[in-house]
């Protein structure tokens, strides 16, 4: 198997390049990721980094706002700036004649924002709207409240990517400025570009926008230890003017790094993914009828991340949805997966490569993935056998980093409880 | 800019039209850039097809046809597209019913396999259809914790008084709760047929091989007398109609919606051009194009609402059906803001596109734009497919091919004037989500 076969360059000031060329459609995709986060954000300035992905594109040393909406919105590219935990990106899709002068904009975006006040002010009335709009969201407040309760206030993962209402005000367009300072600089950016255009034409018309920019070198944040679970642990949030519950149900579990990871891929995958939701999704979904949606999660990042089982059931199911969780966990726990689950989930997670890589921000998003965990370029072409060496005992193993009795729970929505 | 002398490209000779002798219409688009292949099969019957006491039995069906047919049994749905790599899925709105499955090619026999045993031989359980029941509600209770979508409906539910597009298609909650397994049955025996569908085939296959997996799995299926209901028409809004939804909640919520073409009306194409002027360019693709925010900070809604602060978000919506639907404006209130400020805000804006039409470079940008964004929703098999079955189920496949050139045509008398007629106060209805803190 040949594989993606990326081209791959390291520009002189650090910046990285990948470039892959298809021909589906005349256009190119960029996916701009900085390695910067909200783990970044001070506890006082919490949801900072957030913040600054809401107004980098909001004016720079060149361009004012509204000509980058203009230069942008008149070739029909919509730039989005999503910031997570530990990557702030920009990411479009452009026509080809149009690379570079949208990669021009995108570096200067990059490069040399400034943060006008007024920008500030008007993002910042967006950004107490969202974060109002989350704490109506039964969906979200469970998985925050989750979240806060698996790693603590102390821990970046435990505080909201947001921030509060209260720590938005806080935050003044110098510390924006200073934020991006400190945290953006050559070294942390790696560029992937996709799409229709010859690789080496792509990296050149990279490296004369983004070979300029100098900065020191940002050393990486120091992980820092997750909590270690002490039993199970639940909590409701009543919102009674709901008509659904949503439960999240999670646990701390491990580092994408861990030699464990491909296992607990798999594990995930038959627990609550495979098909309609896995074997969470036959129990409660197709044979209980309780639930329109009912999945897992996992999310190993560079720290130990969370495994996240979700459900949306009516408030008079929820007793009965946690039991039949616990149900799975325990059966999962106790006697792993059969020879024939492990089977067809290695041959789906397999057989899914080509369909991943499909489109242009399929290909970007999966390169930026193996640049970003170090997996090697040819990580497409060697994840088949990774997964093929994968036992049920293994698999087994990965499991027993979910048992229910170290569970987190959290209902929130039309119930008040008890939790049994 | 191309003339009717020099028509532009099409892509309507890639696609390979055939109908069989039991009246099924087969779509087929060789597209050989990666080891895939996508199988599409649209039905004509969507929830503007029920009747009072039925609404919501079309997306029922939907979830009952994932359950298991004659030589499908239950236990081995799960894992039959996977074990290909494969994604399966399924959609119902207004006008339409779909089902999908993308996988590795090697895939192909094996899906249309499963499309033609979900055309004759769907087993509806009857302890299925109890269970499928529960589920829906769910569907339907999960809808209503989001403000936007249960303003979205009571807007629909008040805008239209008699045509069938006036309902939720995920129904109402008590004919949920009613409705039996006979019913059910009888929807699908009656929609379900091969001259009532479109079969769309797009990816690295041989067409003539994939006509032969085509004539082997649905060539036997019966046609049948499928009576589609003639809907009621909608009459025409005399007056401004207002609506408030008054809701536990944090934020408020703005939407007015105007009586829109139908896709096939020469009205259509201007409004789109529009909306693009008024809130960014979307493109046409239901499946894709709603995915991600449309290039609109330069465009006149988020100028005046959200860079003036009163709005957080603003979006526009008009999407191709079959029959007059709605071109839906809609803003989030920014924390603290009174509505009426914002409706203020957002009506004069709307007054002075009745006025003053649009400027000639306006119009150049939305342009501009819809025809990006119509080569960036076409970046999948699965997504070529959708367009082609899409559009043949409310209007011809022959459209999707053509809207590029189509849309270069439109002028800026025609934006004019459709934003001077369609626009009206008279045709619009005012939905306010009021959050009760």
């Amino acid at each position: 198997m040949a594989g993606l076969a990326p081209t791959r360059e390291v520009l002189a000031n650090g910046v990285t390049v990948l470039a892959k060329r298809t021909s589906t459609t005349p256009a190119v995709t960029v996916l701009a990721n900085l390695r910067v986060g909200s783990v970044h954000d001070p506890p006082v300035h919490e949801g900072i980094a957030h913040f600054v992905s809401r107004t980098i594109d909001r004016g720079t040393e060149r361009f004012t706002a509204d000509e980058i909406a203009e230069e942008l919105d008149r070739r029909g590219v919509s730039l989005a700036c999503p910031a997570g935990r530990h990557t702030l990106s920009l990411a479009c899709t452009c026509l080809v004649e149009d690379l570079r002068d949208v990669l021009a904009i995108m570096g200067e975006i990059a490069m040399r924002p400034v943060f006008p006040a007024v920008e500030v002010d008007r993002r910042r009335g967006e950004i107490v709207t969202l974060i109002r709009q989350d704490q109506d969201n039964p969906a979200v407040v469970a998985v925050e409240t989750l979240m806060s309760m698996l790693y603590g206030d102390s821990h970046p993962y435990g505080r909201r990517l947001r921030g509060t209402v209260e720590s938005v005000e806080r935050i003044a367009r110098d510390h924006l400025q200073r934020f991006h300072a400190q945290h953006c600089a050559p070294d942390r950016l790696t560029l992937a570009l996709v799409g229709d255009i010859e690789p080496g034409r792509a990296i050149d018309t990279a490296r004369s926008i983004f070979e300029q920019w100098k900065g020191p070198a940002v050393p990486e944040v120091i992980a820092a230890a997750a909590p270690s679970a002490s039993g199970r642990r639940c909590r409701v949030v009543p919102m009674m003017g709901k008509s659904q519950t949503d439960l999240a149900y999670g646990f701390v579990t491990i580092a994408r790094s861990a030699p464990s990871y491909h296992a607990y891929w798999l594990m995930n995958n038959i627990l609550g993914q495979f098909s309609l939701g896995g074997r969470l999704g036959d129990s409660i979904r197709e044979q209980q009828g309780m639930a329109y949606y009912v999945f897992s999660s996992l999310d190993a990042s560079l720290m130990p991340g969370p495994l996240t089982i979700r459900a949306g059931v009516s408030p008079a199911n929820v007793t009965r949805a946690i039991a039949s969780v616990d149900t799975e966990l325990r059966k999962l726990v106790t006697e792993g997966p059969t020879e024939q689950e492990l089977a067809e989930s290695k041959q789906y997670l397999i057989g899914s490569v080509p369909r991943t890589l499909e489109t242009n921000m399929g290909i970007a998003t999966y390169l930026q993935t193996a640049e970003f965990f170090e997996l090697g370029l040819d990580y497409d072409v060697r994840m088949p056998d990774i997964l093929r060496a994968v036992t049920r005992d293994d698999v087994l193993a990965a499991a027993r980093g979910i048992d229910p009795q170290t569970a987190t729970i959290v209902v929130a929505g039309p119930f008040e409880g008890p939790l049994s | 800019m191309p003339t009717l002398e020099q028509p532009p490209q099409s892509d309507a000779s890639a696609v390979c039209e055939e109908v069989l002798d039991n009246g099924l219409r087969v779509l087929i688009q060789p597209v050989h850039t990666a080891p895939l292949a996508t199988v599409w099969c649209w039905y004509r019957v969507g929830s503007r097809d029920e009747i009072p006491g039925l609404t919501g039995v079309s997306h029922w069906v939907e979830h009952m046809n994932f359950k298991g047919t004659t030589n499908i049994p239950r236990d081995q749905i799960k894992g039959i597209i996977e074990k290909y790599g494969g994604y399966w899925n399924g959609y119902t709105w207004i006008d339409q019913t779909t089902y999908t499955e993308t996988a590795t090619r090697d895939a192909l026999d094996r899906m249309l396999f499963i499309e033609a045993e979900r055309m004759a031989n769907c087993l509806y359980d009857p302890a299925d259809c109890e269970s499928e029941r529960t589920v829906i509600i769910s569907e339907l209770q999960g809808g209503e914790n989001d403000p936007e979508q249960l303003l979205d409906q009571e807007l629909t539910a008040t805008a239209f008084r008699a045509h069938g597009y006036r309902h939720p298609t995920i129904g109402w909650l008590s004919d949920l709760q009613t409705m039996t397994r006979t019913d059910l049955y009888g929807h699908y025996r009656r929609f379900y047929a091969p001259n009532n569908a479109t079969l769309v085939i797009v990816g690295d296959v041989d067409r003539a091989e994939a006509m032969r997996g085509v004539i082997k799995h649905f060539g036997k299926l019966q046609a049948s007398d499928v009576q589609r209901r003639a809907t009621t028409l909608e009459p025409e809004q005399l007056g401004e109609r207002r609506l408030i939804v008054s809701k536990e909640g944090t934020t408020a919520y703005l939407k007015v919606g105007f009586h829109a073409p139908a896709v096939t009306h020469a009205d259509f194409l201007p409004l789109l051009v529009l909306d693009a002027v008024m809130s960014g360019a979307k493109g046409l693709n239901l499946w894709a194009s709603f995915r991600t925010l449309p290039p609109q900070r330069s465009a006149r809604l988020y100028q005046a609402l959200v860079n003036k602060g009163f709005a957080s978000a603003v979006s526009g919506a008009l999407l191709p059906t079959q029959e007059p639907f709605l071109y839906t404006l809609s803003a989030t209130a920014t924390d603290g803001m009174p509505l009426d400020r914002l409706e203020q805000a957002l009506l004069s804006e709307i007054d002075r596109v009745r006025s003053g039409g649009v400027t000639p470079q306006e119009l150049l940008k939305a342009k501009n734009q819809l025809r990006a964004r119509l080569v960036f929703e076409n970046d999948s098999i699965t997504n070529i497919a959708h367009q082609l079955g899409y559009f043949e189920t409310v209007a011809s496949w022959r459209m999707a091919t053509t809207l590029s050139w189509q849309i270069d045509a439109v002028t800026v008398e025609e934006v004019a004037r459709v934003a001077a007629e369609r626009l009206r106060p008279t045709q619009r209805t005012i939905a306010r989500f009021e959050p009760i803190r």
